[in-house]
């Protein structure tokens, strides 16, 4: 069962410093012009990698039942459908010619 | 039979503790749902009083009675209220708190204290609402929309979203414990496909709460950064955009038209069954149709944009994947009036409702296709005729829904008959004034009347004149229950274990139920609604 796994601190001090090293990473792609959009794109991947370890690794994912897991990927797929289909108005705006827009 | 237990003297969640401390700090989830109903009842006086004000308001053509500052905060009030803290809680947090641990055969909800602590969590967002109202309310609309809320609207926006943000707390909690409950603690024979169909509406219902609300909880916060700081995250003079708020906003609050709708939908189908004695027809179809609505209703947010701005192109897709939610809808429809052929139907007071709750949802779901349709939309945009659509829904809807199934579970959850005859006047009062009230807004919103303005020209006046008269016998119609439920809790008759004759565990405990539910562990040895094989027992109501 999920709750009986126990991880080992040394797990949990590699996952951090990789937290912390993509923290700095943020900060210096911040700094760099990479052009549009790419820093966008990274400081974006960046962002979701750190939720991916936070949420495998502290929030115990990688150990849970598989119903736990569904319920994970399922709140990933509404936000995907959010972002989706909000983008489908922001890139579709100007498919239509409106004077003086 | 569990049905001959009468014995009032035995114990019961009732009568097990006594004292406020026990009411108060009770984990018991048949006294959270009474803690539930108190609360909720109380909020629908206040939202009910501010309709009043409304309906009186529009009696004259003239602004007569309150400037239009007062106005908009009254309609922005009603709503904020009612959806908030009335429609999105009513179904789930007093009747299913209730009944969903009895359908499934189970002691209490998953998590108890996450129960009692889900209630605590509703009244201090009630309380953040009422003290935002007494420092002069909000003037935006339910909706919010920026950047007049964010940027220039001096009213108490960020009490208000504060208070919505932390009701949504309280949603999620019950929502997670609905949904452990469903999984985990089902009665041994329990299987997924014999689980009553409030049981599958309940539980269709907890996702929709818990993969939309965070979307609205992050987007109230944004509002409150920029209307506290002045961020500009939706200020078009800051380079943000005002539709992105309409997109967030609505991709929680579409879905929570179907928070409202989909409990008293699984409350009406428990009716129909019992008062047909018949299995629900194509039950099956009926649990997929609620599972469509839940995912079906995250995609079609964007025909409340069809005039704000959005593109056409995304408009035609999302007026497209609206009109899909129609046919789930109709499935629903179809099946419960299928369900009432050639069955012996029985015209108790729940029946009344479930009937009511028909065909006032149909017109409600019907001018909803009128509304996805882009070009339709365009000229009755923000007039009454909105009005009228979303309060057939949700009044003639959910409401309708709420009170059928409060008279169903009323001698479960008191233990106390309520007068029938009463009760079928309030039903009748309830669907008379109901459509006396709205049906005249569908006609004078198509000849163009504006939602949202407090005077408005003389030939509309009539149609007004007759909404405030059905407003009154609505009114009165809400009050009835009120009294004689209360009334009934003191004075009325006994109920017995199983006073409809209806299939279902809830019924094979004792009414009220002992703490724990069942004095035997149950085990489900039929598929749900097993009306033709079971022995026709006594209607006692």
């Amino acid at each position: 069962m999920s709750e009986h796994h126990i991880v080992t601190p040394k797990t949990y001090i590699t996952i951090i410093a990789f937290l912390f090293a993509l923290t700095a990473a943020t900060v210096w792609v911040a700094f760099q012009h990479f052009g549009d959009p790419w820093n966008d794109v990274i400081a974006i991947g960046i962002a979701l990698t750190k939720a991916t370890l936070v949420v495998l690794f502290f929030m115990h994912v990688k150990w849970s039942e598989r119903t736990t897991k569904l319920a994970v990927i399922l709140a990933v797929l509404f936000l995907v459908v959010l972002l989706l289909i909000t983008m489908s108005d922001f890139l579709t705006r100007g498919w239509l010619g409106v004077p003086g827009s | 039979m569990s049905t001959l237990i009468t014995d009032s003297s035995r114990s019961n969640y009732l009568n097990a503790a006594y004292g406020i401390k026990s009411w108060l700090l009770t984990k018991d989830h048949k006294r959270i749902a009474l803690l539930y109903l108190v609360a909720v009842s109380i909020f629908f006086s206040v939202g009910g009083l501010f309709a009043a004000l409304i309906r009186l308001e529009l009696l004259t053509p003239e602004g007569d009675m309150v400037q239009p500052d007062i106005y908009n905060r009254l309609f922005t009030m009603h709503g904020v209220i009612m959806i908030f803290f009335f429609l999105i809680p009513a179904i789930p947090a007093v009747l299913g708190n209730f009944i969903l641990p009895l359908m499934v055969g189970a002691k209490d909800l998953a998590f108890p204290r996450i129960n009692l602590a889900s209630f605590y969590v509703y009244v201090v967002a009630g309380i953040l609402g009422v003290w935002a109202l007494i420092n002069g309310g909000v003037d935006t609309g339910w909706t919010f929309y920026t950047p007049y809320s964010s940027m220039y609207s001096n009213t108490q926006v960020t009490l208000v979203a504060m208070a919505g943000f932390i009701a949504g707390f309280s949603s999620i909690m019950t929502a997670v414990n609905f949904i452990v409950t469903v999984h985990r603690m089902r009665a041994p024979g329990l299987t997924w496909f014999r689980m009553p169909l409030m049981v599958w509406a309940l539980y269709a219902t907890s996702i929709i709460i818990m993969l939309a609300t965070p979307v609205l909880a992050i987007t109230l916060v944004m509002l409150m950064l920029d209307h506290s700081l002045h961020i500009g995250i939706f200020d078009p003079a800051q380079g943000g955009d005002p539709v992105l708020f309409q997109h967030l906003f609505w991709f929680y609050s579409h879905p929570a038209v179907y928070i409202m709708i989909l409990p008293a939908m699984g409350v009406i189908s428990e009716l129909v069954a019992a008062f047909s004695r018949k299995k629900v027809f194509g039950y099956t179809f009926v649990v997929y149709s609620s599972l469509s609505i839940a995912f079906l209703g995250f995609l079609v947010w964007g025909h409340h944009l069809f005039v704000s701005g959005q593109s056409v192109y995304a408009g035609a897709v999302f007026s497209i994947l609206s009109m899909l939610v129609a046919i789930p809808s109709a499935v629903k429809v179809f099946n419960w009036t299928a369900t009432l052929f050639q069955g012996s139907v029985s015209y108790q007071t729940p029946m009344l409702y479930a009937l009511g709750f028909i065909g006032l949802f149909t017109i409600g779901g019907l001018t909803g296709v009128f509304l996805a349709t882009m070009g339709l939309d365009t000229h009755v945009h923000d007039t009454y005729f909105v009005v009228a659509h979303f309060h057939y829904v949700m009044v003639g809807g959910t409401i309708m829904g709420y009170l059928g199934g409060l008279h169903y579970w009323w001698p479960k959850i008191s233990g106390k008959l309520y007068p029938e005859f009463w009760a079928k006047i309030s039903a009748l009062l309830v669907f008379v004034g109901f459509n006396l009230t709205f049906f005249p807004q569908f006609i004078v919103g198509y000849l163009g009347m504006p939602r949202r303005y407090h005077a408005y020209p003389p030939e509309f006046q009539v149609f007004n004149v007759l909404s405030t008269a059905g407003a009154s016998v609505l009114g009165l119609g809400y009050l009835l229950p009120i009294i004689y439920l209360t009334w009934s809790m003191r004075y009325g008759k006994k109920a017995p274990a199983n006073p409809w004759g209806a299939v279902g565990l809830e019924w094979e405990t004792a009414s009220p139920p002992p703490t724990f539910n069942f004095d035997d562990d149950p085990v489900v040895e039929h598929e749900a609604y097993d009306y033709h094989h079971r022995p026709e027992e006594p209607r006692v109501a």
